[in-house]
C-alpha cells in the first residue's frame, strides 16, 4: 500500500509484470510457431528433391513402421522444405546472399578457366570453362542437340508416366487392404534396394538397345520410389474421417476419392517428384551405357571421338537439365497441392 | 500363434513367386530364363570360386572405400560451410548445380582426368555419394536449436568440445538421412564405373556373362547385385538405431504427449 503510493513515477509493480507477460507470451508464441513449424514442414521436408535426387531411394520404406527410422522418415530433405520456416528464411535471404552465391559461380569458373592454363591439367583433357560454355551455346543452335535431349525427355516421360500409373494403381489396392500390405511387405522391401542399374544386362539382352531398354530402367527405379510413398500416403489416412465418411453412407469410391486420395496425394507427388530426378539420371546413363538415343550416347560418342569440348558442354546441359526438372517438378507439385497446408501456410506466414 | 502368421506373411509371397517361377520355366527350357535350380546351382559355382577373390573382392573394396570418404568429406566439409553463414552462401549455389548432374554424367570426365585405375572408380564413387551427406550435413547444421547454441557459448563450451556434444548429435538425424542415400547411389555408381573400362569387378563380370550369352550366370550377377543391395540396407539401419538411439526415443515420447 505505501510502496505503491511511495513511487508513483516508476511503479516497478504496474509495469514491470505487463512487461514480463508480454515476454512470456511472446516467448510461448515462438515456441508454438517452432513446434508448427517442424510439424508442418515436416510431411515434406525430408522428401526435397534437391537434397534426395539420387538413385533408388525411398523416404518411408517402410510403411507398417512409419516413424521409426529417421532416415526413412524423419529429417532426410533441407529442413524447411515448405511451411512457416521456408517463409521465413527466404525473407532473410537477401541480396547479399545471392550476390555470395553469384561470387561462388564465378569464382568456380574462374578456377576451371585457369586450371589448364596453368598447365596443372592437361589443357586437352580438361578444355577451359568458357570453350564448354561456348560449346554449350552453339549446341543451342544445333538441331542434333534438340533431338538428343528431345530422346533424353521422352524417354524420361514415358518412363515416368508408366511408373507413377503403374505404382499409384498397386499402391491404392495394396495400401487400402491391411492383408495384402503384410502379405507384400518382405517381397517389396527385398525388390526394393535391388539397384536398377543391376537390370541393365538383361535389358540389353531382352530389348536391345532402343527406348524400351531405358525404360524398362527408368520404370523398375521409379516404380519403387512411388510405390513406397504411395503406401505410405494411403497408410496415413485419418480413422475418424474415414469412420465419418463411411458413416454417412459414401460408397467404396467415394471414400477413395475423397478421402484416401486427398490424403494420399501430398505423398503421391513427393514420390513423383523424387522418381523425376531418378528418371532422367537413368535416362541419360542408359544412353551412356548401353547407347539408347539421347544426350547419354552423345556423351559417350564425344568422348570415344575425342571430341572432349564439346563432351564437356554436354555434361553441363545435363546438369541445367537436372535443376530444370527439379524446378519444374516443384512447380507442378505447389500446384496441385495448392490446397494442402504446407504449402498453403507459406503463404499465410 | 502371432508369430506363426507374422512368419507366414513374410514367406507366403517369396515362395509362391518362385513357385510361379518352377512351373512356368518347367516345360520348355527358355532362354533367357534359367530355372530356380539351375540359378542356385550357378550363383554357388560362380561366386565361391576364384571370383570372389578376382570380383567381388575388388569391387566391395572400392565400394567401401568410396562410402567412408564420401562420410569424411560430407561431415568434415558440411561442418565447414554450416557452420559459416558466408560460406554457405558462397558456395551453395554451385553444390546445387554440381548435385544436379547425374553422377554416371562423370565417368567419361573423370577416366580423362585421372585414367580408367581404382582410383577412377573410387573418384566417381566419392563424387555421387558426397553430395546427400553433404548437403544434409550443411542442413542440419544450419537447422540447429538456437537456444541450445547460445546456451552452449554462454557456458563457454570450447569449439570441440561443441562440435562433438552440440552441432554433430543435433545434426546426425539428417546426416543418416544423407548417409542412407548415398549408400544406393555408391553401390550403382560402383557397378556403373565398372562396367566401362575395366578387367574386374562386379559390372565388369556381369556385362563380360550378358556378351557371351552366359544367360544363367549374368543372372546369378544380378541376384548377387541385389543382395549387396539389401545386406546393405540391413546394415546401415542397424547403424542407425545404435547412432540414433536417443533420437528416436525422443520421438516417441515427443509423438505420445
Amino acid at each position: 500500500m505505501t510502496d505503491e503510493s511511495s513511487s508513483p513515477g516508476i511503479d516497478p509493480r504496474g509495469d514491470a509484470p505487463r512487461t514480463r507477460e508480454e515476454d512470456v507470451h511472446r516467448l510461448h508464441r515462438w515456441e508454438a510457431s517452432a513446434a508448427a513449424d517442424r510439424r508442418g514442414g515436416d510431411i515434406r521436408r525430408h522428401t526435397d528433391v534437391s537434397t534426395s535426387a539420387g538413385l533408388d531411394i525411398a523416404t518411408r520404406p517402410d510403411p507398417a513402421a512409419p516413424l521409426t527410422s529417421v532416415a526413412q522418415s524423419g529429417a532426410t530433405g533441407r529442413a524447411t522444405t515448405s511451411g512457416p520456416g521456408r517463409a521465413r528464411r527466404r525473407r532473410r535471404r537477401g541480396l547479399g546472399t545471392k550476390a555470395l552465391g553469384a561470387a561462388g559461380v564465378l569464382g568456380m569458373l574462374l578456377t576451371w578457366e585457369l586450371l589448364p592454363v596453368t598447365g596443372l591439367v592437361n589443357a586437352r583433357f580438361m578444355p577451359p570453362a568458357s570453350e564448354a560454355i561456348g560449346g554449350l551455346i552453339s549446341n543451342f543452335g544445333l538441331t542434333d542437340f534438340w533431338v538428343a535431349v528431345g530422346d533424353t525427355m521422352r524417354a524420361w516421360a514415358l518412363g515416368m508416366i508408366i511408373a507413377v500409373v503403374l505404382a499409384t494403381v498397386l499402391g491404392f489396392i495394396i495400401g487400402s487392404s491391411t492383408f495384402l500390405r503384410r502379405f507384400t511387405n518382405s517381397t517389396i522391401e527385398f525388390l526394393r534396394p535391388v539397384p536398377s542399374v543391376a537390370l541393365i544386362p538383361l535389358a540389353v539382352l531382352l530389348l536391345g538397345t532402343d527406348i524400351e531398354s531405358a525404360l524398362m530402367l527408368i520404370v523398375y527405379a521409379c516404380f519403387w520410389q512411388v510405390l513406397i510413398q504411395v503406401l505410405y500416403g494411403v497408410a496415413d489416412v485419418d480413422s475418424v474421417a474415414m469412420n465419418t465418411a463411411r458413416s454417412y453412407g459414401l460408397g467404396p469410391v467415394a471414400r477413395i476419392r475423397y478421402v484416401i486420395f486427398p490424403t494420399a496425394l501430398p505423398y503421391v507427388m513427393t514420390g513423383v517428384r523424387l522418381a523425376a530426378a531418378v528418371a532422367l539420371i537413368l535416362a541419360i546413363t542408359a544412353g551412356l551405357i548401353i547407347g539408347t538415343p539421347g544426350l547419354g550416347a552423345e556423351i559417350s560418342r564425344a568422348q570415344s571421338g575425342g571430341n572432349y569440348v564439346s563432351m564437356y558442354a554436354l555434361v553441363l546441359a545435363t546438369g541445367l537439365l537436372g535443376v530444370l526438372v527439379n524446378l519444374v517438378m516443384r512447380m507442378i507439385e505447389r500446384k496441385i497441392l495448392s490446397w494442402h497446408s504446407s504449402v498453403r501456410t507459406e503463404v499465410a506466414a | 500363434m502371432t508369430y506363426i502368421r507374422t512368419f507366414l506373411h513374410i514367406v507366403a509371397l517369396p515362395l509362391i513367386l518362385v513357385l510361379i517361377w518352377f512351373v512356368a520355366t518347367l516345360g520348355e527350357a527358355s532362354f533367357f530364363v534359367p530355372t530356380p535350380q539351375l540359378l542356385i546351382e550357378t550363383f554357388f559355382e560362380t561366386w565361391t570360386s576364384e571370383r570372389f577373390v578376382s570380383d567381388v573382392f575388388p569391387s566391395l573394396g572400392r565400394l567401401m572405400t568410396g562410402i567412408a570418404l564420401s562420410i569424411l568429406i560430407g561431415i568434415v566439409g558440411g561442418l565447414l560451410i554450416g557452420s559459416f553463414r558466408w560460406l554457405r552462401a558462397l558456395l551453395e549455389p554451385t553444390l546445387e548445380f554440381f548435385r544436379a548432374i547425374p553422377p554416371p554424367v562423370l565417368i567419361p570426365v573423370i577416366m580423362l582426368l585421372i585414367g580408367i585405375g581404382d582410383e577412377m572408380k573410387v573418384s566417381v564413387i566419392v563424387l555421387g555419394a558426397v553430395w546427400p551427406i553433404l548437403l544434409n550435413t550443411i542442413e542440419g547444421v544450419r537447422s540447429m536449436d538456437e537456444v541450445l547454441a547460445d546456451t552452449s557459448r554462454t557456458y563457454g563450451m570450447t569449439k570441440f568440445n561443441s562440435v562433438r556434444y552440440l552441432i554433430l548429435p543435433s545434426a546426425m538425424p539428417q546426416i543418416m538421412a544423407g548417409i542412407r542415400q548415398s549408400l544406393s547411389i555408391a553401390l550403382i555408381l560402383m557397378v556403373i564405373s565398372e562396367m566401362f573400362a575395366s578387367t574386374e569387378g562386379l559390372g565388369f563380370a556381369i556385362v563380360q556373362f550378358q556378351r557371351s550369352f552366359a544367360i544363367p550366370e549374368m543372372w546369378s550377377g544380378i541376384v548377387l547385385l541385389g543382395l549387396i543391395g539389401v545386406v546393405l540396407s540391413f546394415i546401415f539401419q542397424l547403424t542407425e538405431r545404435w547412432v540414433l538411439g536417443w533420437y528416436h526415443g525422443l520421438r516417441e515420447i515427443e509423438q505420445s504427449a
